[in-house]
């Protein structure tokens, strides 16, 4: 029935329950990190989901930098050679992965293969009423169950878009050096010049570990928050998966309006 | 007299989203007993319970636990008291990533400062109470039903509670392990000198081993009594509860308009 009113009506009660969400998650960040310190003194926990969602990750994380990286070679040699300056090969794999890729797309997958999992993990502890036995033992379950999470996906985050980022080099280099032919030493050196650590590396480090805390953020929130049923928790994990997608694309554009300004 | 009672439930009043659930219960449960909440599913004996455990606030009335005042609590207020409490729910709800032996473990290693060999000790010991020493490398997913019941069960005294609740013990369970598990609730109760709670609808096994029955119905404690005093009640309330018919005060049809205005919708007339 397409009735004007009840149209608006709905509108806005999407409205008001996504800005209550949001103010819910708000909150619900606070806790995390007001739980943070006791929790992190119990580093073995934390250590723990390191494991799981950094070490875990660690396959897929490399394998796609390299495909990243062959990709961008051999992309980059095609265009750069029409200027004739396919030496400048190592600086284009580098930067690009560096600024943007790395954190960016090991982000991307992060979220769809640990973020996934973490909300799957907490959803399911919510609907087995394991989080509210938790409860009822004295035992915080945001202390004991989501700021280990949280913390080991922003720790896991930026060292994975490192190795991320690594393996693509090293996939540019293949196709470059080895296949194609460019010089060896050009590669390295023109990266070695025009790479700088504080404006390339360490922004591009800022970036993953923005990229983290809001995907171990939104992980840790969807399955906290999740209806506990089989069907609430497919839900979250959908939601998990597509926010934490548009958060990080977002997010990217703000920090690298902030960051890159054309200015070099 | 009054001093006796570990809890004392004062015309308890819980709204759900409007709709009263519980319309003022009075209850008082002297220390060392093992009391059965009884009702039909829906009348809210489980949301008594979380409202005696601090996780739902009443509306109205007070609860008061051991000298203290639940509803006014704070959270670390709430936490203290719950160390002296333990809480077997529903269908365990034990933790799927830890084996048995670290689901019991795991309130002596988050309260206590123990070492590691008492604490195995003290497991050890919970787990042969319920007689699953030998299970305590098996994870939670290769467990039966009684089985997991009776882990969460050990879980839930690891600490020397001096209040135990339960959620519904009996539900799900094959009559072999229902009467395991009902033992097992007298004789843990007896040997920590604790007191239980115990929410359930199944009559039988709790006559056997319960001190003293409250029977809720929409919101309000309708009888209550000793097991001899329940089966001889001639409360029809009671009476049907215990002999399990299908009607009685509790209506067979929930209420409807008369079935011939509904098949003929008023053309029979």
């Amino acid at each position: 029935m397409l009735n004007p009113v009840n149209l608006l009506r709905q509108l806005g009660s999407r409205m008001v329950e996504g800005i209550w969400r949001l103010g819910y998650a708000t909150r619900f960040f606070g806790a995390v990190l007001l739980n943070s310190g006791a929790a992190l003194r119990r580093y073995p926990l934390t250590l723990r989901e390191i494991y799981f969602s950094g070490v875990l990750s660690l396959i897929i994380i490399m394998v796609s930098g390299l495909f990243v990286g062959l990709v961008l070679g051999l992309q980059g040699y095609e265009i750069l050679q029409r200027y004739g300056s396919a030496e400048q090969l190592g600086t284009m794999v580098a930067l690009s992965l560096l600024r943007e890729l790395g954190p960016v797309v090991a982000a991307l997958l992060f979220a769809s293969r640990a973020g996934s999992a973490i909300t799957a993990e907490i959803g399911l502890m919510k609907a087995t009423e394991q989080l509210k036995a938790m409860d009822m033992m004295a035992v915080d379950p945001v202390a004991r169950v989501v700021v280990p999470r949280f913390w080991g996906g922003v720790i896991a985050m930026p060292i994975l878009a490192t190795l991320f980022s690594a393996m693509g080099i090293f996939g540019g280099w293949l196709i470059g050096v080895v296949a194609i032919g460019v010089d060896d030493g050009s590669f390295w050196s023109q990266m070695q010049a025009s790479v700088e650590f504080g404006h390339d590396v360490w922004n591009g480090l800022v970036k993953s570990f923005v990229f983290g805390a809001a995907v171990a953020l939104i992980a840790v929130f969807e399955g906290y928050d999740s209806e506990p049923t089989a069907e609430g928790v497919s839900r979250a994990i959908t939601r998990t998966v597509v926010t934490s997608a548009l958060a990080i694309l977002a997010l990217d554009f703000v920090l690298t309006s902030f960051m890159f300004r054309g200015t070099s | 007299m009054l001093d006796d009672a570990l809890v004392h439930v004062e015309n308890l009043r819980f709204d759900y989203g409007g709709k009263p659930v519980l319309q003022g219960i009075n209850m008082r449960i002297p220390r060392g007993k093992v009391v059965a909440i009884m009702g039909g599913s829906g009348c809210g004996k489980t949301t008594l319970l979380r409202c005696i455990g601090g996780q739902l606030r009443p509306t109205g009335g007070k609860i008061v636990v051991d000298g203290q005042t639940v509803s006014t609590m704070n959270q670390s207020g709430i936490y203290a008291m719950r160390r002296r409490m333990g809480m077997l729910f529903q269908f365990g709800a034990l933790f799927t990533d830890m084996s048995v032996f670290e689901n019991v473990a795991f309130p002596l290693r988050e309260h206590t400062d123990l070492p590691e060999s008492l604490i195995r000790d003290l497991v050890l010991m919970k787990l042969q109470a319920v007689g699953l020493r030998g299970a305590r490398d098996l994870m939670p997913n290769s467990l039966s039903g009684g089985m997991a019941r009776r882990v969460a069960l050990a879980r839930a005294v690891a600490l020397d509670p001096s209040l135990i609740m339960y959620d519904e013990p009996f539900t799900g369970l094959d009559p072999i392990s229902l009467g395991v598990i009902g033992q097992l609730i007298r004789r843990l109760n007896d040997a920590l000198g604790a007191t239980s709670i115990m929410v359930t609808h199944d009559v039988q096994e709790s006559l056997l081993i319960v001190d003293y029955i409250f029977f809720i119905s929409e919101g309000k404690v309708v009888a209550e009594g000793t097991p001899d005093e329940i089966r001889h009640s001639s409360d029809p309330f009671v009476h049907q509860f215990v002999h399990a018919e299908a009607d009685g005060p509790v209506p067979f049809h929930i209420k409807a308009t008369p079935i011939m205005d509904d098949l003929f919708g008023g053309r029979h007339a």
